[in-house]
């Protein structure tokens, strides 16, 4: 099947400025910075990274509501990233999002009938005027809340059941796509399990495909296909969720996979943990050639001076292993950072 | 035994009613001892550490019953001025946001040094010289450089390390640390956690860590308490809670968390809400969502029952919810 969206070298770049008269550029801030990947139809695609590593900014993008500074997002191999006006608005019924704090997201002054009916005003198409209401109270009962509440307000509504509204709203206009930007992260453990499997269900009941993004990784390897990790802007290392997880062969995934807390305290002795030493460098000043360099334990002269690309390692170009997936690596190797499941449960 | 809080009570008056944000919370913490008291928002674990720390909003907060001991003496008979001795110098906290705990105004110096000249009369310029030692201590580069530095000026990460050198300035006896590294990004999580663990090993200290991430208990905690509705609904030592909980809303949230070792099935999801603090169910209060609850449940409230020297749970059925775990 061709893919639904591919996403080719995307960049977003905020220009930083100096004096008001007299504008000019002294930098920028490199948010996205090359990035790629493919949606199939049906598949979750995972996003994981930590603050600052432009994984919100892929989703704007992906929704539109930011433009790209460069680079091609093709929907069903259009590009969409140059449309405007009524083409631009096509496409978007497609692609919708769901937010990340369900607090803010909602407006309080709006019902939750007008809510999740608003997506109807500017696509009238969808639903006609009569038949709204019953559009809603249709979605309201897709997504686990009473159809009664129609006439309530967000603040009479709990996290969860918040994020459930955002989740109808976002299924109204029947997309195909949905971009999801930490949609769990605020919500209680009891909770979070309730709408994760809510989000796995309309997946399988409309055929929608996702693009999940969040920096919880059990929560990302349980929902998706497939997993990318990013830091600083980019991809550094993209394949199935047994190749990142249990295969990694960058530094930075294997950091960050062996730095996440698991509920086993036998893992405690155990485990190793890479602990990396630093913070992420700032947007405005990537280091040169591998920008993970100034906080990896491998790094050597070859890091500073060339980019590492988005792709088999040479390493593992002939074996027949997972590790043999799409790491930014130029010493990519395969370590084990996740251990084992202490009441023996399996995949 | 350095801190026992007994039986304590908290209610909170609302627009909506009276919040019975504690009901009756007993727990203790050893010197050198990790306590992690786990438990989701409104489960009362912040107010809770609040009460025993003094620094509860009253109003609208009201303490209605309990004791807190802190090395025998009850702190809550204590006057405010004596009180405050103790709070900082013996006590002290470490809040979630540091962003918002920190003076914006004042550099972190002033405000690392400040314990020392109130608490033990210090001139400034040791003060100062004290501010820089601690920052070294918690490992922030190039101390001296910083140390007239202004709080939005240091990351995140940083930012929690200066708000763990001021928690420790005086070596307290006890440190309350209330979801430490909640907002931190998980690479930095680690490092912090590490920096707390290790600084509780050498000075002894009693750490209470409130949190709702079974990850970060199951990797520091000695013990735990899981709280429900302003109750301590199962106590244990962190290894056996893991193995088999006691209680089903242990168990639920055990079994609710995807896991990093395998991508699963379909996650156990606890039905329902956390109840409303104004109109708490009667008997369990974790009834409506329980998948064990039977006629008395909804009619007798459960006490701590024994479940072997270590371990306590509020379940009329912890057996065969142990059992059920266990198998």
């Amino acid at each position: 099947m061709p893919p639904l969206l591919e996403v080719r070298d995307l960049v977003k770049h905020y220009p930083l400025t100096r004096g008001v008269l007299f504008r000019k550029q002294i930098g920028a801030v490199k948010a996205v910075d090359g990035v790629s990947f493919d949606l199939r139809p049906g598949e979750t695609l995972g996003i994981v990274g930590e603050s600052g590593c432009g994984k919100s900014t892929v989703a704007k993008m992906l929704v539109s509501l930011e433009r790209p500074t460069s680079g091609r997002i093709l929907y069903k191999g259009e590009d969409i990233t140059g449309l405007s006006g009524r083409a631009l608005k096509a496409v978007r019924r497609n692609i919708q999002m769901v937010f990340q704090d369900p607090y803010t997201s909602l407006n309080p002054r709006m019902t939750v009938g007008d809510i999740v009916g608003e997506p109807f005003d500017i696509h009238p198409e969808v639903a006609p005027k009569g038949d709204r209401r019953r559009k809603v109270r249709e979605l309201l009962d897709v997504v686990g809340l009473n159809p009664e509440y129609i006439n309530r307000y967000p603040h009479q509504f709990s996290g969860g059941q918040r994020q459930r509204i955002g989740i109808a709203r976002g299924l109204a206009l029947n997309p195909e796509i949905i971009v999801a930007d930490e949609p769990v992260s605020a919500l209680d453990v009891s909770v979070q399990a309730q709408v994760v499997n809510l989000m796995e269900k309309l997946q399988t009941e409309f055929g929608l495909a996702y693009v999940f993004i969040a920096h919880d990784l059990s929560i990302v390897r349980h929902i998706s296909d497939r997993v990318g990790v990013m830091y600083l802007g980019r991809i550094v290392e993209t394949g199935t969720d047994t190749e990142i997880y249990d295969h990694p062969t960058h530094p930075y995934t294997q950091a960050l996979l062996s730095a996440v807390p698991v509920p086993d305290p036998e893992a405690r002795e155990q485990r190793e943990r890479i602990l990396l030493t630093g913070d992420v460098p700032s947007p405005t000043g990537i280091p040169s050639g591998c920008r993970f360099r100034t906080r990896c334990w491998k790094a050597r002269e070859r890091c500073a001076l060339e980019v590492p690309l988005l792709a088999v390692p040479a390493a593992f170009r002939d074996a027949d292993t997972p590790a043999r997936h799409d790491s930014a690596c130029h010493f990519a190797e395969e370590k084990r950072v996740v251990p084992g499941d202490p009441r023996g449960h399996t995949g | 035994m350095l801190l026992e809080v007994r039986d304590l009570y908290v209610e909170f008056r609302t627009r909506d009613g009276v919040a019975k944000a504690v009901n009756g919370v007993t727990y203790s913490v050893d010197a050198g001892e990790t306590l992690a008291v786990l438990g989701e928002s409104g489960s009362g674990k912040s107010v809770t550490a609040q009460a025993v720390m003094g620094i509860l909003d009253t109003p609208p907060g009201r303490i209605t019953g309990g004791e807190v001991l802190f090395r025998g003496r009850d702190l809550l008979k204590l006057k405010e001025d004596a009180r405050r001795a103790v709070r900082g110098a013996e006590m002290a906290m470490i809040f979630q946001d540091a962003l918002s705990s920190l003076n914006p105004v004042l550099t972190v110096g002033d405000q690392l040094g400040e314990m020392f000249v109130v608490h033990r009369g210090m001139s400034r310029k040791d003060a100062r010289a004290k501010a820089v030692e601690l920052m070294d201590r918690v490992r922030i580069p190039a101390a001296r450089e910083r140390v007239g530095q202004y709080p939005h000026q240091f990351s995140g990460g940083m930012r929690q390390r200066i708000m763990i050198a001021m928690a420790m300035a005086l070596e307290p006896a006890l440190i309350i640390a209330d979801e430490p590294t909640t907002a931190l990004d998980v690479t930095v999580q680690a490092q912090v956690m590490e920096l707390l663990a290790e600084l509780r090993r050498e000075l002894g200290m009693g750490l209470i860590l409130i949190t709702h991430d079974l990850g970060v208990v199951a990797d520091v905690a000695d013990r735990i308490a899981v709280m429900y509705a302003g109750r301590i609904v199962e106590t244990a030592p962190v290894h056996d809670i893991y193995k088999a909980p006691a209680h089903p809303y242990t168990q639920g949230l055990l079994d609710s968390i995807p896991r990093l070792d395998h991508k699963g099935r379909e996650l156990y999801a606890i039905k329902g809400l956390p109840p409303n603090l104004t109109a708490i169910p009667p008997g369990c209060p974790f009834h409506p969502r329980c998948p064990r609850a039977r006629d008395v449940c909804r009619i007798d409230v459960p006490p701590l029952y024994r479940v072997s020297e270590e371990r306590r749970s509020a379940c009329h059925f912890w057996e065969e919810t142990v059992d059920a775990s266990s198998a």
